[in-house]
């Protein structure tokens, strides 16, 4: 059974998603910080798959896609890193990245070592729903892969609606109208737009992501859907660790002080 | 008229591959454009502030010097003189009335050499809208008059200050810029380039170029069409403008003309169509400059208008389709263009244009042949960089 569908059936609430760059801080810490991640007591990992021009992200992803590329990330050297990833990682892993760099991989051939590796699903921010179905899905669907779309809260429901319709995984929601970065706290204007979701009664689970930061935020945004994801903070949180020269003790405590233990 | 489908490609080009965030702001753009921009109401304001505030038509200028240099007859399309110095400003007079039509509050824009920029806080100084401006920090250095032209004129000017720093990331940071405030902003882009309805609706906007070059080519030279159209492309959309109503007459040379850098394998250039592949890039298929991991290159060019990594997916179908040719000029023959134009006509062109020019020591030719040459904007801008360039 794809990892993603399994989570979502055995876990339904307070899921942790976390996002990173792949090759950030340093090439070869993908890996130490996925096990880190697991260790730690994520649900989610989310790699994110370095682009030149990342135009849904805020200055944190930007400048840690940068970082990346300049440490020599590329998908050909991300697959070689994750060859060995299911020895010792369990949980589901999202491939997030940007269409171009996907594109210039070649689609089937990016499918195929996505599913040899063990990846379990994408996300793509620039795949606009109709040419997902019109060019891509079978391809994903033939390599299991679960494909997430966004949604804002200038989504309309018709839209929405839709986009339940041709989900798999989970949808993603951004918290609000805005890029990615970490911001303080969450308002009810942000709280009235969960309720609207929630109440529309989706097939799909749902995660929100965008300013979620720390356990209040965390815990507020996942009360109104199955859970939430961190990006942008948790990137902050590597480059100190990066200092301090302890990614695994730092990212436990983070994780468990997130969840509230 | 160059034709689009309905998903907003040209062929293989085009389309609007978007982020979500950035749907619903696409989507009403999509919707209600043609609606707005072909009706009564709108084409009346546009008509009057192309004649009345940007001084429309501009001359088709007969250039006997440069003529008799190159044994043609080489008119020169005067976009120079458009109030603000350069073509940009047949976009945003468009776009600013549009978006006024939306409801809309408060426009944000890219610029590379700050002429879209100072076009766009112009028709915003004009309609009373408050305007932010990005651009590359590296462009704000070498574009240093603009940068206040624009602060004078109102606008605030924000440097982007990731990758190149130059006009591909400007354009980065309006588009995050847009997903901030999906609301009350509209995005004025200035080129053909984005998703669509982008390159569509800025080509129309820029057609009022070659529709007024077929009435005074009639006039002077007692028929429509010339033999051969000549303009830069840096996105595209003087380009855009001055082939669009001749794209669909063959016997009509169509020549773009793009920025070589250092030369073609320096690893400093920005001719698109000899160096990139179909690509993804600010939301259209298109060609594009990149590595063989997709990653988008850092575009060279002396001219600031010309330095991006991409062209517009209608130039891109021009390419692939055969039906326009493509010259790419190096920065030290576009340079030595726009002093020759200087010497020949009294005529110091912006150092986009100038590579226009140079494109005539690079294509045949024949005597009795009419040639259209787009004189896409003015020298002005550029003076720093002739006077440190120095070679004249
Ligand atoms: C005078 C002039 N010509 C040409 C260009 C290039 O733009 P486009 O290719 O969209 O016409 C610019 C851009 O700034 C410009 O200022």
């Amino acid at each position: 059974m794809n990892r993603i569908d399994k989570l979502f059936k055995d876990k339904k609430k307070d899921i942790l998603s976390i996002y990173f760059t792949a090759g950030f801080p340093e090439l070869e810490d993908t890996l130490p910080i996925m096990r880190a991640l697991e260790k730690a007591g994520a649900d989610i990992i989310e790699l994110g798959v370095p682009y030149s021009d990342p135009i849904a992200d805020g200055p944190t992803i930007q400048d840690s896609n940068t970082l990346a590329l300049q440490n020599g990330m590329s998908l050909n050297k991300l697959f070689e890193q994750l060859a060995k990833m299911r020895e010792d990682i369990s949980l589901p892993v999202i491939a997030m990245g940007y269409l171009n760099p996907v594109v210039q991989y070649g689609i089937e051939k990016f499918c195929k070592k996505c599913q040899e590796v063990g990846v379990d699903g994408l996300i793509i921010p620039d795949l606009p729903m109709k040419q997902y179905i019109s060019e891509y899905k079978d391809v994903f669907d033939a390599y299991g892969l679960r494909n997430t779309f966004l949604i804002s809260p200038q989504t309309s429901e018709d839209r929405i609606r839709e986009i339940d319709k041709h989900s798999d995984g989970f949808i993603y929601m951004v918290s609000s109208a805005s890029i990615t970065g970490a911001k303080s706290g969450i308002s009810q204007e942000q709280i009235t737009y969960f309720e609207r979701i929630q109440k529309m009664g989706l097939s799909n689970p749902r995660l929100i992501g965008f300013g979620i930061s720390d356990n209040e935020t965390f815990s507020t945004a996942a009360k109104y859907a199955h859970g939430a994801i961190i990006g942008s903070a948790f990137i902050n949180l590597l480059k100190k660790a990066k200092k301090e020269g302890e990614l695994s003790g730092v990212i436990t405590s983070y994780i468990k002080k997130v969840k509230g233990e | 008229m160059i034709a689009v489908d309905e998903n907003g490609f040209y062929g293989k080009f085009g389309g609007a591959y978007i982020p979500e965030m950035l749907y619903p702001n696409i989507e009403e753009l999509r919707e209600n454009y043609l609606e707005i921009t072909t009706s009564a109401d709108f084409q009346e304001e546009f008509r009057s502030l192309l004649k009345d505030y940007v001084g429309r038509p501009t001359p088709l200028f007969f250039a006997g010097r440069l003529s008799e240099k190159y044994g043609a007859k080489i008119y020169l399309k005067r976009e120079d003189l458009c109030h603000t110095g350069a073509h940009k400003v047949n976009n945003t007079v468009g776009q600013i009335i549009l978006a006024k039509k939306l409801g809309k509050k408060r426009i944000i824009a890219e610029t590379g050499a700050g002429q879209h920029g100072v076009a766009t806080a112009t028709v915003c100084a004009l309609m009373g809208m408050d305007c932010t401006v990005y651009m590359g920090e590296v462009d704000m250095a070498r574009q240093k008059p603009n940068v206040e032209r624009m602060r004078i004129l109102g606008a605030k000017v924000v440097p982007a200050t990731s990758g190149s720093k130059t006009l591909k990331d400007a354009t980065n940071e309006a588009m995050r810029q847009w997903i901030n405030n999906p609301v009350d902003t509209h995005y004025i882009i200035g080129s053909v380039v984005g998703p669509h309805p982008y390159p569509e609706m800025v080509a129309r906007f820029q057609s009022v170029i070659s529709e007024e070059m077929k009435l005074q080519l009639l006039e002077k030279e007692g028929r429509e069409n010339p033999d051969l159209v000549i303009a830069c492309v840096g996105g595209g959309s003087n380009a855009a403008g001055a082939f669009y109503h001749y794209y669909n007459q063959p016997e009509v040379r169509l020549i773009a003309v793009e920025a070589a850098g250092l030369g073609i394998s320096s690893g400093k250039s920005a001719a698109t169509t000899l160096l990139g592949k179909p690509g993804i890039l600010h939301g259209s298929r298109t060609l594009l400059m990149q590595t063989e991991d997709g990653q988008v290159v850092e575009p060279h060019s002396i001219s600031a208008g010309l330095d991006y990594p991409g062209i517009g997916p209608v130039h891109a179908h021009l390419f692939d389709s055969g039906r326009g040719e493509f010259v790419a000029v190096e920065d030290e023959a576009a340079m030595q263009a726009g002093i020759m134009l200087s010497r020949l006509e009294g005529i110091i062109p912006a150092i986009e244009s100038a590579h226009a020019f140079s494109a005539l020591d690079q294509i045949k030719f024949n005597k009795e042949d009419v040639i259209v040459i787009n004189l896409s904007g003015r020298g002005d801008k550029d003076l720093e960089t002739y006077i440190k360039w120095g070679n004249y």
